[in-house]
């Protein structure tokens, strides 16, 4: 372990650079606490008590490291129906609730249940939340603001309001509008231009700025009233003093009705998906490389949920637009989102007066901007790219979400899921006899330190839990090889998770190697795409697996020729004595050199026939050598197993070299020329290489690990061994 | 180990195509193990059947092959499990489906049952074959249990007797036994510290019961020790598929109810997939 660092002092010395971080995320943090409350029609301080509440419990209980909590995008969906349906006072008593469940769920460590939803479900339901704000805050923010049951109609009468909007005859709504329409459009180009004196003040900051200047200018400078109907200003920002007076009463008398209890499920379900989508996607971003405590993170969470309800707040989550702000910002740890809530409390009491100069459509600009974010076309694009079927998922969530409700969208999302995962691979039986089954081994090899981790029957949403469990209990700096193949189906979620861990382990030092997927087939060619296993392989295969890709970018670097294509002439391979038991089926991926001297390549091949049949893989590495050398076998002392056929042979022991013969197996016929063959230079090459199983036909060398696919990290170094070895034997 | 663990080893027939790829295995055995066979056969007796098992057995009269053929009518599963109580049968042999179906895991195949009531040792053979293919590496449970010391002696005894090159002993440790959750960074270093601590302890464990057998056993083999955490019972039927061992040798269970079936544990998950061949010690 690393020796104790003086965190008091590291502390004291990152606290400027947090401190301002802290400053920046509050800079959004007020006018999104103010829009998203307003969104969800609870009074727009409710969004920023949740925000303080938040950033003080969170930063001083949290786990994770450099996340800003307050009001969440995904809630204003839930808090909507919470407020028409059971009123402000329940509301409160409902997020109150909520908070002592989502409490619950990490003290239970129930942070891996957000791991039970196939990512197509969730995205298609952020989508509807999306389309759930865009739809109705953009008639605000066109000035024009209507009251209709259904979320859908909101939508479909976005262009009557457009319309109406260009035949404004009141002066009043027409600023309005003008306000709602400039906003948006510094919300869209502000990333776009690259000036680090505009990029200072975030855009919503910048919108909150011009809108208050704009105001004042009326007041002053012209000295008129502001331009823009009263009607379409933030009213009530109360002042300190008032909200400290008028605490809300909560209301527990309606606790026991279906729709209070569906309410609370919602707001825990959200924002516990909310939260932990955000804390792995933080964590990423982390320049420290840390590891959050997902279920300190929701005990606190819940703490400051149940302290924001009562102080008339919304719930709390970890926000993923803030936080990476505010990483962004240099932040280094919780303090800044300490400090976020500070600066939040100090522009409450100071400018209280001041934002209520804050035009509504202004406000909802920026809420339809976050809206449309959540539901781009993009999302929908990538769906497709990563399959069709992923669509399917996606609209349904989104259309039931949209129709009904966020419980029935996202569960009839998952239902949809697993239907279609029994309908790609034919089968119910594979996932209802397997669901229940701990499918996953994980062991570390002890020849190389490196853990092997092999699936077994299927992966998919519904156990991707047992996988996570083990892969969260390797450090990200060590080697890991997953092992697929006798996985018969993944599917996207588990690719796109493995695709997060490969990505974790890289930046981090780590190898993280997925095998035994090159045998799989794909509807697309996305590396999320789920795969299945084919009964019988497909020739022409859609896709590369990333494994492929890797080989291909390793071909270009170290200057060699890259096959993925299956041959079937393998008759190079069978004067070796490995193979006089085997049958080779095909070799395939093959690297090789361009004079063709040194190829690499997997291969499938199987020992015994009809019912003792197996199958392996492996890969291994073929070396021509134009000198003609004698039939020898060498491997580790002890594995004796792999050549079996060579029963009768004793172990030839090299002269002068003890350690040598300790440690290798040398078998072969002709004893005189072996040991000529094994000289110094030889012999010592081997000492000190690591172990490989080592074989020559007279002609040519055969190379290769383990009776496994190489992971991309293993067929580099097996490429250099095989090299190396070739200037050593080829020198003279 | 003067003793000899199976001197007469059990094994229920049927004229199925793959009678005579049992009957081949269960002969060699006898053979290797010098004990004597008993052929259960469950149906009425006749001479033809007699001579169907003489021609087939005739190959193993050069080794001198001791065997009995046993008729008896009546339900499979208690035919088999009297028989090998009366002839006080040591080791019974059964052919077994790799996977079973959803109903007949909750029923329970023949083979499964007696390996479940049976109490003798069991050896379940997935893929029987004429042609003898060496067994070369053996894997054994080295759970923490009393019959474990016994398990793996049985285990070397065995493997000497099949002349495998390579025994793999799998320590299988429950996670909870690792006392701390990983949660991040810091509990993640302390558990990983655990780990190495509970590895190094279960492999001394291990050493000590290895050097309680007889040299003449473990000479010239590749032992291995491999410490798994993961849910026991599990973990060492995947990894014996994994290392494609040919024989997995578990110490029998000590209850088993219907609700160990509803709720697999230990044996049941390796009963379930038979990774190899696997033999339960009793």
């Amino acid at each position: 372990m690393s020796p104790r660092k003086n965190n008091i002092q590291d502390f004291l010395k990152a606290l400027p650079k947090n401190m301002f971080s802290g400053f920046v995320v509050s800079l959004i943090a007020l006018p999104l606490g103010l829009g998203l409350a307003m969104a969800s029609e609870a009074p727009p301080i409710s969004g920023v008590i949740a925000a303080v509440v938040g950033g003080i419990v969170v930063s001083i209980l949290g786990g994770s490291h450099v996340t800003i909590s307050g009001p969440g995008n995904g809630l204003v969906g839930v808090l909507l129906v919470a407020i028409s349906t059971l009123g402000l006072e329940s509301t409160y008593v409902a997020i109150i609730c909520s908070g002592i469940l989502l409490l619950m769920l990490g003290f239970f460590r129930m942070g891996a249940l957000a791991d039970f939803f196939p990512s197509s479900a969730i995205q298609g339901m952020l989508a509807a939340i999306g389309l759930i704000i865009l739809g109705k805050q953009f008639h605000i923010m066109l000035a024009h603001k209507i009251n209709r049951e259904d979320t859908v109609d909101y939508l479909i009468e976005i262009p009557y309001t457009i319309n109406d909007a260009l035949h404004y005859g009141n002066k009043g709504l027409i600023f309005a509008a003008l306000a709602g329409i400039i906003s948006l459009t510094i919300m869209i180009f502000y990333s776009k231009i690259r000036n680090k004196y505009l990029q200072l003040i975030p855009a919503p900051m910048w919108i909150v700025i011009l809108s208050i200047g704009f105001s004042y200018y009326f007041e002053i400078g012209l000295h008129e009233t502001n331009p823009i109907s009263k009607e379409y200003m933030i009213s009530g920002i109360p002042t300190i003093q008032a909200i400290i007076a008028d605490l809300p009463r909560p209301d527990f008398s309606g606790i026991l009705s279906f729709s209070f209890l569906g309410s609370v499920l919602a707001l825990t379900l959200i924002s516990g998906i909310e939260s932990l989508l955000s804390i792995k996607a933080v964590d990423k971003l982390d320049p420290e490389k840390r590891r959050s405590n997902v279920n300190k993170d929701l005990k606190a969470l819940g703490i400051a949920t149940i302290g924001s309800g009562f102080l008339g707040g919304l719930n709390v989550v970890t926000v993923i637009a803030r936080s990476s702000v505010n990483v962004n910002q240099g932040a280094s740890n919780r303090s800044s989102n300490f400090f976020h809530a500070l600066f939040l409390v100090l522009f409450i009491v100071f400018f209280s007066t001041q934002l209520t100069r804050i035009p509504l459509p202004a406000l909802m600009a920026i809420l339809v901007y976050t809206g449309y974010k959540l539901a781009s076309p993009k999302v929908v694009t990538k769906m497709f790219s990563i399959g069709k079927e992923q669509l399917i998922i996606f609209f349904v969530t989104l259309i039931l979400t949209l129709k009904i409700g966020l419980i029935t969208g996202i569960i009839s999302g998952v239902i949809t899921t697993f239907i279609i995962h029994i309908i790609v691979n034919k089968s119910a039986g594979l996932f209802l006899r397997n669901v229940l089954k701990p499918n996953v081994l994980m062991f570390k090899e002890e020849e190389n330190g490196s853990y092997y981790v092999s699936v077994k029957h299927f992966c998919s949403f519904l156990n991707y839990f047992r996988l996570k469990k083990h892969l969260d209990a390797v450090p990200e700096d060590e080697d890991v090889i997953v092992d697929f193949s006798m996985c018969e189906f993944v599917d996207d979620t588990i690719m796109e998770n493995i695709n997060n861990y490969q990505e974790l382990f890289s930046k981090r030092g780590g190898h993280f190697d997925v095998i035994g997927l090159d045998m799989h087939d794909t509807d697309s060619k996305h590396p999320f795409a789920s795969r299945r296993l084919l009964p019988v392989p497909k020739i022409i295969k859609n896709s590369l697996t990333r494994r492929q890709t890797s080989m291909e970018v390793l071909a270009k670097d170290y200057d060699l020729n890259y096959s993925a294509e299956k041959k079937k002439d393998v008759s190079f391979l069978n004067n070796f004595s490995f193979f006089r038991t085997k049958q080779i089926n095909h070799i395939y991926n093959e690297l090789s050199q361009i004079d063709e001297t040194i190829k690499l390549f997997d291969i499938e091949f199987s020992e015994g026939e009809f019912i003792a049949k197996e199958v392996v893989r492996s890969t291994m590495l073929h070396i021509n050598l134009n000198i003609s050398l004698p039939e020898f076998t060498l491997d580790r002392e002890g594995f004796l197993e792999k050549v079996s056929a060579f029963a009768g042979f004793k172990d030839i022991p090299i002269e002068n070299h003890e350690d040598f013969s300790k440690r290798f197996y040398l078998m072969g016929e002709n004893v005189a020329e072996i040991s000529k063959f094994f000289d110094d230079d030889v012999t010592h090459f081997f000492e000190s290489n690591p172990y490989y199983h080592v074989e020559s036909n007279e002609r040519a060398l055969l190379i290769f690990g383990k009776e496994r696919l190489a992971s991309v990290k293993e067929i580099k170094a097996l490429f250099d061994f095989g090299k190396r070895l070739k200037n050593v034997i080829t020198k003279g | 180990m003067s003793i000899k663990p199976f001197k007469s080893i059990g094994i229920g027939i049927a004229f199925s195509p793959n009678l005579k790829a049992n009957l081949y295995e269960a002969a060699r055995l006898s053979v290797f193990f010098q004990s004597k066979l008993f052929l259960i056969h469950v149906g009425e007796f006749s001479e033809d059947k007699i001579k169907a098992l003489k021609v087939i057995l005739n190959a193993f009269k050069k080794d001198h092959l001791d065997y009995e053929v046993v008729f008896k009518t009546g339900d499979p599963v208690e035919v088999i499990l009297s028989t090998s109580k009366e002839k006080s049968i040591d080791l019974l042999i059964l052919g077994a489906v790799q996977r079973e179906r959803l109903l007949k895991y909750y029923v329970g195949s023949i083979a499964r049952k007696i390996t479940r009531q049976a109490a003798c040792s069991v050896l379940l053979l997935i893929k029987p074959s004429v042609d003898r293919i060496t067994c070369q590496h053996i894997v054994v449970n080295g759970l923490k249990h009393p019959k474990t010391e016994e398990t793996i002696k049985a285990a070397f005894y065995v493997s000497h007797k099949l002349n495998s090159e390579k025994i793999t002993i799998v320590e299988e440790i429950k996670e909870d036994q690792v006392s701390v959750k990983v949660e991040d960074d810091k509990s993640l270093r302390r558990a990983n510290i655990i780990k190495e601590r509970i590895k190094l302890r279960e492999n001394s464990r291990i050493k000590e019961i290895i050097s309680h057998i007889p040299e003449e056993h473990t000479k010239g083999k590749t032992i291995k020790l491999q410490p798994i955490f993961g849910k026991k019972g599990y973990s060492i039927g995947h990894y014996a598929q994994v290392s494609r061992a040919d024989l997995l040798v578990m110490n029998a269970p000590s209850k088993m109810t219907f609700w160990d079936r509803l709720f697999p544990h230990d044996i049941e998950h390796i009963l379930t997939e038979l990774p190899t061949d696997v033999l339960i010690l009793q």
